[in-house]
């Protein structure tokens, strides 16, 4: 729980404020639910539920091991959202997620709130405590938890309730098929490892043998008897293409892939250096004369595979750690059915859901489908569907979209479209459109490749030719063969993935998932950068900014507050946290329908609203405070009023201001390179003062943009060949992160704008995209360095191949000391330099 | 030294065995997750501390 950074002006100073810590979740307890006279205290009725729970089961251990495993650094409020999950027993569900084989179950889940090995042990002693769960193995790297049960005895819904009771909320993994291809193809990457590792390491063996044997015969052949050297000759011939053609078959079908695109890639100059040093070797074998390469060769495949095997693996870590981010969204709504005259309320999953079905919504729960609202009145917030940061007020007969949130009362939608026809799934085609029209990424070693080939090739070509001139044509074949393999940019076909990787898994252990590495080589250039508003500059909530009237009722208002979850509710208890006063609660409060809270603080009756609802209760505020609320929302506030015991005493403004980082941020990322731009579906003026007060020009401010704006925007800068960094969190903005050249969605982000991004950062604010970039520039500044001083390994050793001087021996001996290097030197420059500062909140997924 | 004949191909069917020994390993999953095994050993029943 993160408190307001941003103090409202001149505050009181707190009174008696004592320090108490949750017995659950130790985090910092708010002064107004302290307990003076209970020996634990809570910071939330979730982290109270659950230490119940867990003393209750005999899982007290897990404090102990907590402490002991968990620093702290992430500590977060029990997370139990007391959901009924009446959804997982349903057929629907229970066909698409769970398989049964023999009579035992098996569903993959995700767990909200895992953080520590205390959470491994706590999730995998479920099975003790409920009969009929027979295992339970929880994966800590992105909270999957694969539960084998057995459905006679215990349902699923069972076991997710009882998950939740303990703090763990429950999601279906949802995307299975896609995490299995991409467990698929690094299992077979590991396969194609260990086959390249055996070929490697006996290919050296027999290379020694013959290398020992030369050199004990002192240049005139080899004191080998000549049947051990064919054998040890075949034996290595017969490693080489078997490396060559099983785990080495990458680089060749990825060359021929950029032959046939006409575009160069890293695989090109190492597929002819393969091939070459394959073919001389095979001939060379074949003539019982010359070297055979294939020492070099397998090492070579060996050692290029590793780097892409680390690279991979730390890929899919951020991208396994966005899909859990993503799996955060419901997958169940409550249908309204009639049943025998009776109106019964079935929890379903979306996809029972049709058109025409009648669903009801809760406060606090996000709509399921598109369709008009038929009985209810309430609150709904768009933000993240159309970027507008207020609230806006719905009844009976008004649209409604999937997507948005009900922030209000209970709503009851008579749904007229679902899935792809709703305007939630029109933009997601949008988005679809948007990653196929994404132009292709062209990668700075691809460049250099590309270069590479030719000075390659021309030099080949002339020292061919020399040779031939100078000497016969088999001494120029050797000459050449040397040449190419030497040419062969290992070591910068082995840092630059690990470098890359180093990099991937610095982001994500500073809460920035990347998920696409070229992320780096596209932020450390700059470019026109793309901001939404609401939610990414502003916090996507309102915070309270005016108090006019009387100061006294701070404490009493933190108190009622406290006990509210309306989001004013929670935007005045965090800015009215130091004023809250141990002991002080609030009694008998209630929440009122039409935009008020009321109850008893201290022997007076103290209630928080909107004017309308005030006036409504016989608390109007006279006129001079009237007149403050008329400025007051002249300036775009939200205007609250607090009335004490019928009489309204003060006047709060709220407004969903900028984040405290937000003016530093974009300023940081000026000096970086980048022009800023705001784009927002809110209305202009909110837009034009937000990017005022952040520091942007007028004219770089752009409100009333539709999704398809943002988009159209995107495509007019890339047209002009300008490079597009857009950072948003909504659906709204999916779209257009899709196809910007970098698409980075912010905390909090709706599903949609995560699965088209590049880049999420589970930290909100800007600072987040600042460290991106400073990480992006650090590491292409790294890759830049690597090629330099492979460019060096490679021309020296070049132009002895060239002068003839390369003896295979020495080849094998330079190339992998080369890699190594070069592989230390990035290590080590990519880890040192300025650190980064700690982050300042608390990633919270 | 005629033994190298049957010591080399020896060398690589040993190869070949720890390979298909990886092989299995890597098709039953045991490399999926490098992570939480490693603490899982940490975890056993008797965590409360003998006091």
């Amino acid at each position: 729980m993160q408190f307001a950074d941003e103090r409202p002006r001149a505050t009181l100073p707190a009174q008696g404020a004592t320090t108490a810590a949750c017995a659950h979740c130790g985090l910092h307890v708010p002064a107004a639910l302290v307990e003076p006279e209970a020996d634990e205290q809570y910071c939330c009725s979730g982290c109270r539920a659950v230490r119940a729970t867990l003393l209750q089961s005999g899982l007290g251990d897990y404090y102990d091991l907590r402490a002991r495993f968990d620093d702290g650094a992430n500590r977060e409020p029990a997370r139990g959202s007391r959901r009924s999950y009446a959804t997982f027993d349903r057929e629907v569900f229970l066909a698409e997620h769970v398989t049964v084989v023999e009579g035992t179950a098996r569903v993959e889940l995700l767990l909200e709130g895992v953080r520590c090995a205390a959470c491994v042990w706590l999730v995998e002693k479920l099975p003790r405590c409920m009969p009929g769960v027979l295992s339970t193995e929880l994966r800590l790297r992105d909270a999957r938890l694969s539960l084998v049960y057995d459905p006679a005895r215990v349902a699923l819904s069972e076991v997710a309730a009882r998950l939740d009771a303990l703090g763990y909320p429950v999601h279906p993994a949802r995307g299975t098929s896609q995490e299995d291809l991409g467990k698929r193809s690094e299992r077979r990457l590991l396969v194609d490892l260990g086959v390249a590792a055996v070929c490697a390491g006996n290919a050296m063996l027999v290379a020694f043998a013959l290398y020992s044997g030369q050199a004990g015969a002192a240049g005139q052949g080899s004191d080998l008897a000549p049947d051990h050297a064919a054998l040890f000759r075949w034996t290595g011939l017969v490693l080489g293409w078997v490396s060559l053609l099983w785990p080495g078959r990458r680089f060749l079908l990825g060359a021929l892939g950029a032959a046939r695109a006409r575009v160069a890639n890293l695989d090109v100059p190492i597929s002819i250096a393969l091939v070459a040093g394959a073919l001389a070797g095979t001939w060379n074998t074949v003539a019982a004369r010359g070297e055979s390469y294939f020492d070099s060769l397998t090492v070579l495949v060996f050692l290029l595979l590793a780097g892409r095997y680390v690279q991979a693996r730390q890929q899919r870590f951020a991208t396994d750690s966005v899909n859990l981010t993503r799996a955060l969204t419901p997958v169940g709504c409550l249908v309204v059915r009639e049943r025998d005259g009776v109106e019964v309320t079935e929890e379903v999953t979306l996809r029972e859901v049709t058109a025409g079905d009648l669903v009801l919504v809760r406060s606090g729960e996000p709509l399921p489908a598109d369709g008009v609202v038929e009985r209810g009145a309430s609150r709904i917030d768009r933000a993240l569907l159309t970027g507008e940061s207020e609230p806006v007020t719905v009844g009976v007969g008004d649209a409604v979209h999937a997507g948005s949130q009900n922030v209000g009362g209970a709503l009851h939608v008579r749904v007229s479209d679902v899935g792809a026809a709703s305007r939630i799934g029109r933009l997601m085609g949008l988005v679809q459109q948007g990653l196929t029209e994404k132009p292709p990424i062209e990668r700075f070693t691809d460049r250099i490749a590309g270069w590479f080939v030719v000075i390659v090739t021309t030099l080949s070509l002339g020292t061919f030719a020399a040779w031939c001139a100078l000497s016969s044509v088999g001494v120029a074949v050797d000459h050449t063969v040397a040449l190419l393999i030497v040419a062969c940019p290992c070591a910068l076909g082995l840092a630059t993935p690990l470098t890359l990787a180093v990099a991937v898994g610095r982001a994500a252990r500073q809460g920035l998932l990347v998920k696409d590495s070229a992320v780096f080589e596209r932020l450390a250039r700059g470019g026109r950068l793309l901001l939404d508003k609401t939610g990414t500059i502003t916090r996507g909530a309102p915070a309270l900014v005016d108090w006019v009237g009387d100061r006294g009722l701070r404490g009493a208002v933190a108190a009622l507050e406290a006990r509210s979850q309306h989001p004013i509710a929670r935007a005045l208890c965090k800015a009215l946290e130091a004023d809250a006063v141990v002991g002080v609660h609030a009694a008998d409060v209630r929440e009122l329908l039409d935009g008020g809270v009321v109850g008893q603080v201290g022997g007076d009756t103290v209630r928080v609203g909107s004017l309308e609802h005030l006036a409504a209760h016989g608390a109007a505020p006279l006129p001079e405070l009237r007149r403050e609320a008329v400025a007051l929302e002249a300036r775009g506030r939200t205007v609250v009023g607090v009335a004490r015991n019928g009489r309204c005493a003060a006047i709060l403004g709220l407004v969903d201001a900028p984040r405290d980082d937000a003016q530093a941020s974009i300023a940081a990322l000026r000096a970086r390179g980048f022009v800023p731009e705001v784009l927002s579906g809110d209305v202009q003026g909110a837009v034009a003062r937000v990017a005022r007060e952040v520091g942007l020009e007028a004219d770089q401010a752009r409100g009333s943009i539709e999704p398809e704006g943002k988009l159209a925007r995107v495509r007019e800068l890339a047209a002009r060949g300008e490079p597009v960094v857009m950072v948003g969190d909504g659906v709204n903005d999916a779209a257009a992160l899709a196809a910007a050249d970098v698409g980075v969605a912010v905390h909090g982000g709706a599903e949609a704008s995560l699965a088209a991004a590049d880049a999420y950062s589970a930290r909100p604010g800007l600072t987040p995209l600042v460290e991106l970039v400073d990480l992006s520039r650090r590491t292409v500044a790294t890759i830049r360095r690597n090629l330099a001083l492979s460019l060096v390994y490679n021309g020296v050793a070049v132009t002895l191949a060239m002068a003839g001087y390369v003896e295979p021996l020495t080849a094998a001996i330079l190339m992998p000391l080369s890699s190594a290097s070069v592989l230390a030197l990035a290590l080590v420059s990519i880890h040192g330099g300025r650190r980064p500062r700690p982050p300042e909140v608390t990633p919270c997924l | 030294m005629s033994v190298i004949f049957i010591v080399l191909p020896l060398a690589l069917v040993l190869g070949g065995g720890a390979l298909a020994a990886f092989l299995w390993a890597v098709r039953g999953g045991q490399f999926d997750d490098l992570e939480t095994p490693a603490i899982r050993i940490a975890l056993e029943d008797d965590v409360r501390d003998p006091s």
